[in-house]
């Protein structure tokens, strides 16, 4: 699905933050995506869901290689990650159901077909009666799940979550992840990267471990 | 595939993420809603507002720009009222000269004046196009030349050229060449002035009022577009995060761009609208005051060299494309602008 080769990353002439990163994210998989706070999680999940381009190495991301990848192309491929950012990234003005409904908005389907597809995922992920609410009137753990739901509203192939329990306290954790493992479960391939060591160990799961700028796999 | 370690193991269920039919286990507890009733689920959708702006108005531009906007197109109107009454003056002016051709006939030595006189003018009453001629009587000819000779002229002792007016039908049928031809030839001494010099001058001068209006109006428009690039920019910048998300959840750039045209082609109207009316009005109200103030000195020299101060129906239709210009620029300017910004993004 997406496929990593020698991939290394330098923001501007610093140094290599990210080097020889060789790895494969597999359909219907579940990793971790671990390491110590400023090793280069977030600019991996970046590369992962191409804002950002590698200095060298190959990234193939569905069989297509990204750096002969068209700009105008970029949105119908990230229209299969879904991506949960640790920071929301909920849009202010707009409401828990629009939020939601974003990814939707953006392809041009009409609000009659996916308003009850939007409703009973606000439901399952248990903000069905806050969905008329703005997300600065929600709790750090409802931003997150309404977070989630935006990422899983068009069915990803592959749901990218970063620090996805950063803000939450640890029984809404175990919540959050048990959902991701049901999604895992339907089919689609999960990256989750943390530095919550009690969030690894509630699961069996790959473990990619980034220490200085290179990359550990223990399957 | 992964697998819980805890007593959670296995508990979540295998539910359709589209069509869920009931919340995975291990939420907080929450008591069993009530069913809704009819009511309520028709309030839960009345409160949808599925056309909320993905981009907050208030975040794109302020009352500034719509101000902007505004002078830019009330300017932009004068310029076109402006030109349309000067226009519709020279036109005027043009008419009335071509339609009048003069000819002159110069006393000659043993030369019976009068005899010439009958001769051009039943030689000018045969040509078509031709609506009236009439030789300027003794009396006319004192009077005309009165401011420079004084009082108690006797024409008969001076070599005094004689005039005759004729008042042309249809300028299109006229055959000028042939009159001059004709009159010069079968006539001692005439010659034909069809003031074509004077018409060339007005429609010169039209010409540069309608030359200079466009400029000024493309000067306008100018500064218009470009403070509608740097409000563009501006909302760009103040929006960043909004792009971001747009960008993440697979928004292409001209749905992007769509969203941030969709506020500046209403900023644009909103403005040029309010402009067009200012100027409308002040047409009308200029109108009004040269109308009421007829008699005195001051607006008899401007209805003279104008004629009525009032715009004409070509000028209003003018206002009303400034206005469509105005509205059609702000959102396409913003349009280009959003999409050259994004190019940049990667």
């Amino acid at each position: 699905m997406i496929r990593f080769e020698n991939v290394g990353l330098r923001y501007g002439m610093g140094p290599e933050i990210l080097q020889d990163l060789t790895f494969q994210i597999e359909p219907q998989s579940f990793q971790f995506l671990t390491g110590p706070s400023g090793a280069g999680k977030t600019s991996l999940i970046r590369l992962l869901f191409m804002s950002l381009r590698p200095t060298r190495g190959l990234i193939k991301v569905f069989n297509r290689d990204l750096s002969v990848i068209e700009k105008q192309e970029l949105p119908k491929l990230r229209r299969k990650i879904g991506v949960v950012f640790q920071d929301f990234r909920l849009l202010d003005h707009l409401t828990t159901y629009e939020n939601v409904a974003l990814p939707l908005r953006v392809v041009g389907k009409n609000e009659s077909d996916y308003r009850s597809d939007v409703i009973d995922l606000l439901k399952w992920v248990g903000l069905g009666d806050r969905m008329h609410v703005l997300p600065p009137v929600l709790s750090g753990g409802e931003k997150q799940r309404a977070a989630i739901a935006r990422a899983l509203i068009t069915r990803p192939e592959v749901l990218l979550a970063d620090e996805p329990t950063g803000n939450v306290d640890p029984p809404l954790a175990r919540r959050l992840l048990r959902l991701f493992i049901e999604l895992n479960k339907l089919g689609t391939s999960v990256v989750i990267a943390t530095h919550d060591i009690a969030l690894l160990e509630q699961v069996d799961a790959r473990r990619m471990v980034l220490a200085e700028g290179r990359l550990s796999i223990f399957d | 595939m992964a697998q819980t370690d805890n007593n959670d193991k296995n508990q979540a269920p295998a539910v359709d993420i589209g069509r869920p039919k009931r919340p995975l286990r291990g939420k907080r507890p929450r008591k069993k809603p009530a069913p809704k009733t009819k009511k309520q689920e028709q309030g839960d959708d009345a409160k949808l507002r599925p056309a909320a702006a993905i981009v907050p108005p208030q975040s794109v531009a302020g009352r500034a720009l719509t101000l902007v906007v505004a002078i830019m197109s009330f300017l932009a109107c004068l310029t076109v009222g402006a030109v349309s009454i000067v226009w519709d003056a020279a036109d005027a002016w043009q008419n009335d000269l071509v339609r009048e051709i003069t000819i002159q006939i110069r006393p000659t030595e043993g030369v019976d004046m009068l005899r010439e006189i009958d001769k051009a003018v039943a030689l000018a009453q045969e040509f078509p196009g031709i609506a009236s001629v009439r030789a300027m009587s003794d009396a006319e000819t004192k009077a005309l030349l009165e401011p420079w000779l004084g009082e108690g002229l006797q024409l008969d002792g001076l070599p005094v050229p004689r005039l005759i007016q004729i008042t042309v039908g249809d300028p299109a049928v006229l055959n000028l060449a042939q009159l001059r031809n004709s009159v010069s030839q079968q006539v001692t001494g005439a010659s034909v002035d069809d003031h074509s010099i004077w018409t060339s001058r007005l429609s010169a001068m039209a010409g540069a009022v309608v030359a200079g209006g466009f400029a000024i109006m493309v000067l306008v428009l100018g500064s218009m577009v470009l403070s509608v690039v740097f409000a563009t920019q501006s909302a760009m910048a103040g929006n960043k995060d909004v792009v971001s998300v747009l960008h993440f959840v697979g928004a292409e750039d001209s749905f992007i761009a769509r969203e941030f045209q969709r506020h500046f082609l209403l900023l644009g109207l909103k403005g040029g609208v309010s402009g067009g009316v200012a100027a409308i009005l002040c047409f009308v109200l200029v109108d009004l005051l040269t109308r009421q103030g007829s008699g005195q000195a001051s607006s008899d020299q401007l209805s003279a060299l104008f004629g009525t101060m009032s715009v004409s129906l070509p000028g209003y239709f003018g206002v009303f494309a400034v206005v469509f210009l105005v509205a059609i620029l702000t959102a396409l300017t913003s349009g280009l602008a959003v999409k050259a910004h994004l190019a940049k993004v990667d």
